[in-house]
């Protein structure tokens, strides 16, 4: 984990960034910790670029051995990048969530949802309630 | 009020491993420690240790046993041969499935004989029921065919030793010829180490992963030090603990039914593939009248393998079967299938679309992938390892 990101309740991570613009986008990757818990991983499906994501609402999907669990985008916003060497390097994800394993990166149309997110205190809180 | 769940006697050991413990038919069982992949490949390249002490046992002996479960059972009892065990089904009155059960007839070191039926863990309670319902009180004391059963689940642990290492791992702990023994036989032994407290157990050549293996039946008391002592046994082998996430992609493998899944009250022993295990002749037993008029009678659905040889999503159970844009059936199990790479399942269909090759789709989440009939089982086994009689 890490002090420049967000986490979502849902175990989704966040990176925000400026370009040269002054625009805000928003990678968006899942949390070694959800990572852990998921285990044999057998597919990811992404969206496309150009679509438009809520907050709070599913972006795609994972799926284990065992069951499949939806994506849900922490911002409001549309896709302007999608990583695709993700879905070829599932075994490798848990290596590496934070860097090369972004899933997309958002340009974020509202930033006060932002607010809504969890620190890395309050995200390592509930990680730990939710191990007991 | 939160209901306990029911411990087996290695729950403290599933813990300290990291077993994710979930609740299996009222039991805290592991369904992974590390994970499911791992487990079942390491169990299909060497060998793996799984603990099923959650199965339903039921114990009977008594000069009238035979006969009693000749005429509960689907399959043959009364001419089985001391240490052979058969697969059988307990169907209610319509002929449905109620469960699948393997019975084994043994002797105890005394030398009585006895029959042990293992079953399901989520119908142990149903044919604790269902056996009580017909064996009255009266039948059970009648004059030279005297019965005497018991529920032994809580008194015995069972193990699963799977995989092509399992005679390696078991033999310095038993006094039983592993290699000799044939598939669906097993043996009363000795345990050869300290931590038995001179207690026996009972082996079988038996499982539920398509691999060589044993079943092991000890005192729930002893069951946490044997469990150790093989796990110490098999550090040179590569053994690795094993959860019900990989008994169930291996028994998926390997093409066997799961109850709730490929059986069930609704579905017949016939659609199911399995008439082998019914004797209609002989024995009555609940719903062999109704079995009777329908076993060469067109059947309306049928079990079938199922493999995507492109897909990477795995079906679930429930998912629509089509054949040209029409449901012709539903998925009963279907997973990732670690050995083979791919998506497999297992479902019924209409009986025209059974032809291995037959391309077919899955409704996998709404979206319709290409799949196409397979062969059961999906995994064969490299070799028996049975050693042959010199003729």
């Amino acid at each position: 984990m890490s002090q420049d990101l967000l986490y979502s309740k849902t175990h989704e991570w966040v990176r925000v960034e400026t370009d040269p613009s002054g625009a805000k986008t928003a990678a968006v990757g899942l949390t070694a910790f959800a990572l852990e818990s998921l285990t044999d991983l057998v597919y990811i499906e992404l969206p496309e670029v150009g679509r438009q994501v809520t907050a709070g609402e599913p972006f795609g999907e994972i799926e284990s051995v065992k069951a499949v669990s939806d994506l849900y985008c922490p911002v409001d916003g549309e896709v302007v990048a999608v990583n695709d060497a993700v879905s070829g390097n599932l075994e490798k994800l848990a290596d590496d969530p934070y860097d090369n394993g972004w899933f997309i990166k958002v340009k974020i149309s509202d930033e006060a949802g932002l607010g809504t997110l969890l620190d890395e205190a309050a995200y390592t809180k509930q990680c730990e309630e939710e191990q007991h | 009020m939160e209901v306990p769940l029911l411990h087996t006697p290695l729950y403290d050991w599933h813990v300290s491993r990291g077993g994710r413990m979930v609740d299996f038919a009222g039991w805290a069982m592991p369904i992974q420690y590390t994970s499911i992949i791992k487990e079942h490949l390491a169990i299909r390249s060497t060998v793996g240790i799984a603990d099923i002490s959650h199965m339903g046992r039921l114990r009977f002996e008594g000069p009238g046993a035979a006969v009693f479960l000749a005429e509960l059972l689907t399959r043959r009892v009364a001419d089985m041969e001391l240490g052979q065990i058969r697969y059988s089904l307990v169907t209610n009155n319509q002929g449905g499935i109620l469960d699948d059960v393997l019975v084994g007839y043994y002797h105890n070191s005394h030398g009585q004989p006895f029959f042990l039926v293992v079953v399901n863990a989520g119908n142990r309670a149903k044919i604790v029921n269902w056996v009580s319902a017909h064996l009255s009180r009266e039948r059970a004391e009648r004059t030279g065919q005297e019965i005497i059963w018991n529920d032994v689940s809580r008194l015995w642990a069972m193990f699963a030793i799977q995989g092509p290492r399992s005679v390696e791992l078991l033999q310095p702990l038993v006094d039983v010829d592993l290699q000799s023994m044939r598939y669906y036989r097993g043996a009363q032994s000795p345990i050869l180490h300290p931590a038995a407290n001179r207690q026996g157990c009972i082996i079988s050549r038996t499982g539920y992963t398509g691999e060589d293996g044993f079943e092991l039946s000890l005192g729930a008391s002893i069951a946490p030090g044997i469990w150790q002592a093989l796990m110490k046994l098999g550090e040179p082998l590569g053994i690795v603990p094993a959860g019900l996430g990989a008994r169930d992609t291996l028994r998926l493998e390997a093409g066997m039914p799961l109850y709730d899944h490929e059986i069930s009250e609704q579905i017949n022993p016939f659609q199911a593939g399995l008439g082998f295990a019914c004797h209609l002749v002989g024995y009555d037993f609940p719903g062999r009248d109704a079995l009777l008029p329908i076993q060469n009678a067109p059947l309306k659905s049928v079990r079938i393998g199922l493999e995507m040889p492109q897909g990477r999503r795995p079906p679930r159970q429930g998912c629509p079967i089509l054949a040209a844009g029409q449901i012709i059936g539903e998925v009963t199990s279907g997973s990732h299938s670690p050995s083979l790479g791919k998506p497999i399942a297992m479902g019924y269909v209409t009986p025209e679309f059974t032809r291995p090759g037959t391309e077919l789709q899955i409704d996998v989440r709404s979206r319709i992938e290409p799949a196409l009939v397979a062969e059961l089982p999906f995994y064969h086994r490299k070799k028996p390892r049975t050693r042959r009689a010199a003729t």
